[in-house]
Formats: structure tokens, C-alpha cells, sequence
């Protein structure tokens, strides 16, 4: 593998590798000294233009636990405010030598346009409304531990509620859960669900009401509603968005306690999360974060570590990149 | 062409265990803070089977497993995958830990797990127990316990199970991680 940018790519048995290999992971965290040497030498490094707590934290926490150096690009102050292109910008930072970026962008396709510039192995953190595929394996690595799924989800039916039109981590997620085998129903109105029809083109069930679907369902995902979604008019008011599709009490007390409960985060408490999830004996909202660093450690030693190093990048335009424009 | 010598059978196996959990115990004059820990994934049913042995002679002791390849220093060089998940007993810190593996070559995977194991604890001594030492080591480890000494050439593979030890000669040449 020389990148992760989306679940597709990776394919059926990488997901179940990395699932596999995240096993050992988690091992390395639970230990007294969390670290080992095995990324010693390498760079990574995160190049985030979109605000990111999370995943950009988790990268650099699975990146720190491998004993890989890392970098971190902020645009807020970089060159890229005094007109120098992306391009330039990745080739100047791929000349420090770096042997992976972790690139998350507002743009969908960003990672692959990358990778056509550096030889350093690229990660999607997030692309527009396209991928999150690290989401996707600490969600369906999640799943697996809470259920004890270590073969596959064949049969496990999952909802996905809310805005799956906009959300990068619902397309991942989708792909990740049906690759795995389980049956996926996305809940939503229909403003919020991508165009086409979604049985020929996901391999999903679409339902536009939320309570017949509680009945029947292993895990239930919520996705974060974003608030300008409101403004665009998809959805006439937070408050019937939340009657229809949130977790209210009520839902909550109908839900069976083996249901598995997951977000991706932020929450918006009281918009899809309208119950305290710290009461929901099905959460695993924590674990989701803490398995995140597990499934990025997989992610970078199986690009970085696994196999045999590649033959460094030539550096011959150094003095050219270290140009600023001034 | 691929040969296959059978150096030792099923039975020569488990009198070899059964020494070798005897020299485990006295030793150590006895069993207080002793834990096997096998290699993952060679070592393991050595571990077990000297666990089993050592628990008829004398009582049972801590057994459990490691996986080292997050430490190995080939990383990058060939290819690397960790085998199966880590399990090592509680109490780590002050024990005589015995680590336990098939064959024992190189000595790199045995430098390896020491590094892995100091990340649990530290303790008190660690010894090495192997079923089959065949020479060609690259770094200052000895083992304190060897089921048989074999000398081979670089050429040759040693498999070694429950049911014996085997020496294949021709096969693919390349060195499956762990088997050093």
C-alpha cells in the first residue's frame, strides 16, 4: 500500500489487514510506555487547510507512538497567504524530506492531485464532501470490539442518520460497512441524501423516517447536523430536524441497550444528540476517539513500516523551493 | 531441489521440554517470580508445552507471549508484519522472565523482545530458553537453555513443532521474519 485515500482503493483485504493490524495497536497503547520504534527515522507530516481538532491530534499522537518525527503545516501562517501555490508548497515541504503527508483539504480529490507531486506516501484526512477513510476504519474497528465482529459485519444492519449528502465520513463510512458485509440503511430527508439511486450505486436501504428503523437496527451512527445547513433551506428548522431524526429521550428509552450508539464528532448536543450520550449504556463515542489513534498507527506503519523503504525522493531543486517569494 | 532431513522426532521434542523445564527450575532454585514468555509466533507452544512441564514437576508458572516486530531493526528492509497480539502476565516488574523461542538464530529477534519486554516492567534477570540453536549469530546473545544444538549453513531452513525438527535445504532462500 503507498496510499490511503479512500476505502475503495484500500479493497476488501486491506480493510481487513489494517483492522487486524490496529489489534496490535491498541496493544501498544494499553502498555505503561505507549511507544515503539518502529516509524524511527521517518517524517510525517500533517497538512491541514481545514480547522481540525481530532483527527489532526490523533495523527500526530499515532505518529509520536511509532517514534516517526512529524511536521505540522498550518496555513494560518504560511506562504500560501502570500500567493504560493499548493503545488509549490507540497514540493517545497516534500524536499525537507517527508515520507508521508496527512492531508485533509475542502477539496474532493485534493490527496490524489497530491500524489501525483511527491513520492511521499499520502493520507486523506478528509477531502470535501469525497472521503475520511481513517474515520472509517476507527469506526468500523469500533464496531468490531464492541460486537466482537473480528471476521466481518455480514447481517449487522447499520443506520446512518442525517446529512449524508455533505458528509465525507458517511461516504466512507458506507463503503467501509458494506465492504465488510453488513446492511447499511441511511436515514434522512431527502434534501440531505446524495442524488442517484443509492441501492444500484451504495448498496443501501434510504428510509426518511428514523423511528421503524430503531426497531430493527445493531448500531445506530448519527452524523453531526451543520447549521448552515439550515440556512440553505435543506431542512426547515433545527428543532423538527431533531424531532425527526435526533436521539431524543424518548428514542433513547426505546433503543435496545445492545444497540451500539456512535458519532463521528463534533456533537451538537441537543440538535442530533438530544439525550446525555454518557447515559446511553450503547455508546462507544469515547472509544471511537481512542481507537482513532490505534487504527492511525495501523494506517502509517502499514505505509511506512511494512514493507521495504523506497528509494529516497531526489532532492536536486532544493535551492530552487527554499526560494520564498518575497 | 528442495531436501528435507528429519533431525529429531516427536519423542526426542519432548524429553528435550521435559530437561529443559528441569535446568528452568533448578536454575533458578525453584519458581519465585519465574514467567515464560514465548515469541510470538515461534516460541509460543514452547512456552506453553515447558509451562506444562514445569507445572507437573514442580507448580505452575505465569506463561505468556510477545510480539516484537514493532522493535525489530529491519523495519523498512524487509518486510514486517506483527504476528498475533501481545500477552504479557502481570507482575512484570522484579520476576525472572524466561523468553522462550523456537530457533534461535540471528539473535536479532531476541533483541528484539528484549526491548519489547522492557516496555512492560523491569525485571529482575531475563533468560532464553530455545529449542534449537543453529548458529550464525549477528549480535552477543547466548541462550541459557537449548533443547539441541544444530549446527547449519545460511542456506538451510529449521521448522521445529511438537512433532520435530526438520532441516530444509533449496527452498526459497528468503528468511521468514520471526525465524531468527
Amino acid at each position: 500500500m503507498n496510499h490511503l485515500r479512500s476505502i475503495a482503493e484500500l479493497g476488501p483485504d486491506g480493510l481487513h489487514r489494517l483492522l487486524d493490524l490496529t489489534d496490535h495497536m491498541a496493544e501498544v497503547n494499553r502498555r505503561p510506555n505507549p511507544k515503539v520504534p518502529a516509524l524511527r527515522g521517518r517524517t510525517v507530516c500533517n497538512v491541514f487547510f481545514e480547522d481540525s481538532t481530532r483527527t489532526r491530534l490523533s495523527f500526530e499522537t499515532a505518529a509520536k507512538r511509532l517514534s516517526a518525527d512529524t511536521m505540522t503545516f498550518s496555513v494560518a501562517s504560511s506562504s500560501l497567504n502570500k500567493g504560493e501555490s499548493l503545488r509549490d508548497t507540497i514540493e517545497t515541504i516534500a524536499a525537507m524530506g517527508v515520507d508521508a503527508f496527512v492531508v485533509r483539504h475542502g477539496s474532493s480529490g485534493v490527496p490524489w492531485q497530491i500524489s501525483a507531486w511527491t513520492t511521499a506516501s499520502i493520507v486523506n484526512a478528509g477531502d470535501g464532501w469525497h472521503e475520511h477513510p481513517t474515520q472509517a476504519l476507527l469506526d468500523a474497528y469500533t464496531i468490531r470490539q464492541a460486537l466482537g465482529r473480528t471476521t466481518g459485519f455480514d447481517g449487522l444492519r447499520i443506520a446512518i442518520v442525517g446529512d449524508v449528502k455533505h458528509s465525507r465520513v458517511a461516504r466512507s463510512d458506507i463503503a467501509a460497512f458494506t465492504m465488510l458485509g453488513a446492511d447499511v440503511t441511511l436515514v434522512a430527508p431527502r434534501t440531505l441524501l446524495p442524488p442517484g439511486d443509492l441501492g444500484d450505486d451504495l448498496g443501501v436501504s434510504v428510509s426518511d423516517r428514523l423511528d421503524p428503523v430503531l426497531e430493527d437496527v445493531d448500531v445506530l451512527y448519527l452524523l453531526r447536523m451543520q447549521r448552515e445547513r439550515m440556512t440553505e433551506a435543506l431542512v426547515p428548522s433545527l428543532r423538527e430536524y431533531t424531532a425527526r431524526f435526533g436521539l431524543t429521550p424518548d428514542r433513547a428509552r426505546r433503543l435496545g441497550d445492545h444497540v451500539v450508539v456512535m458519532h463521528p464528532g463534533p456533537m451538537n448536543r441537543g440538535v442530533e444528540m438530544a439525550v446525555d450520550p454518557a447515559e446511553l449504556p450503547g455508546a462507544v463515542i469515547t472509544q471511537q476517539v481512542t481507537n482513532g489513534i490505534a487504527v492511525r498507527m495501523a494506517v502509517l506503519f502499514d505505509l511506512l513500516g511494512s514493507g521495504a523503504r523506497p528509494a529516497p525522493e531526489p532532492h536536486t531543486d532544493v535551492e530552487n523551493t527554499e526560494m520564498e517569494r518575497a | 531441489m528442495t531436501t528435507s532431513k528429519q533431525v529429531l522426532g516427536p519423542d526426542d521434542v519432548r524429553r528435550a521440554t521435559t530437561r529443559m523445564a528441569h535446568e528452568i527450575i533448578e536454575r533458578n532454585k525453584g519458581l519465585d517470580g519465574v514467567m515464560l514468555v514465548g515469541l510470538q509466533r515461534g516460541g509460543v507452544w514452547l512456552a506453553e508445552a515447558l509451562g506444562a512441564e514445569i507445572a507437573r514437576i514442580e507448580r505452575p508458572v505465569p506463561v505468556g507471549s510477545v510480539d516484537a516486530s514493532l522493535h525489530r531493526d529491519d523495519i523498512g528492509l524487509r518486510p514486517v508484519s506483527p504476528g498475533a497480539v501481545s500477552e504479557i502476565p502481570d507482575g512484570l516488574d522484579g520476576s525472572v522472565v524466561v523468553i522462550v523461542d523456537d530457533v534461535l538464530f540471528t539473535g536479532r529477534t531476541v533483541r528484539a523482545a528484549l526491548d519489547a519486554v522492557g516496555e512492560y516492567g523491569r525485571p529482575r534477570a531475563v533468560q532464553l530458553a530455545v529449542m534449537v540453536d543453529r548458529g550464525h549469530r549477528e549480535l552477543p546473545i547466548r541462550p541459557d537453555f537449548v533443547g539441541k544444538n544444530l549446527p547449519t549453513s545460511l542456506d538451510e531452513e529449521v521448522q521445529v513443532s511438537a512433532e520435530g525438527v526438520r532441516i530444509d535445504t533449496g527452498g526459497a532462500s528468503g528468511d521468514a521474519v520471526g525465524a531468527s
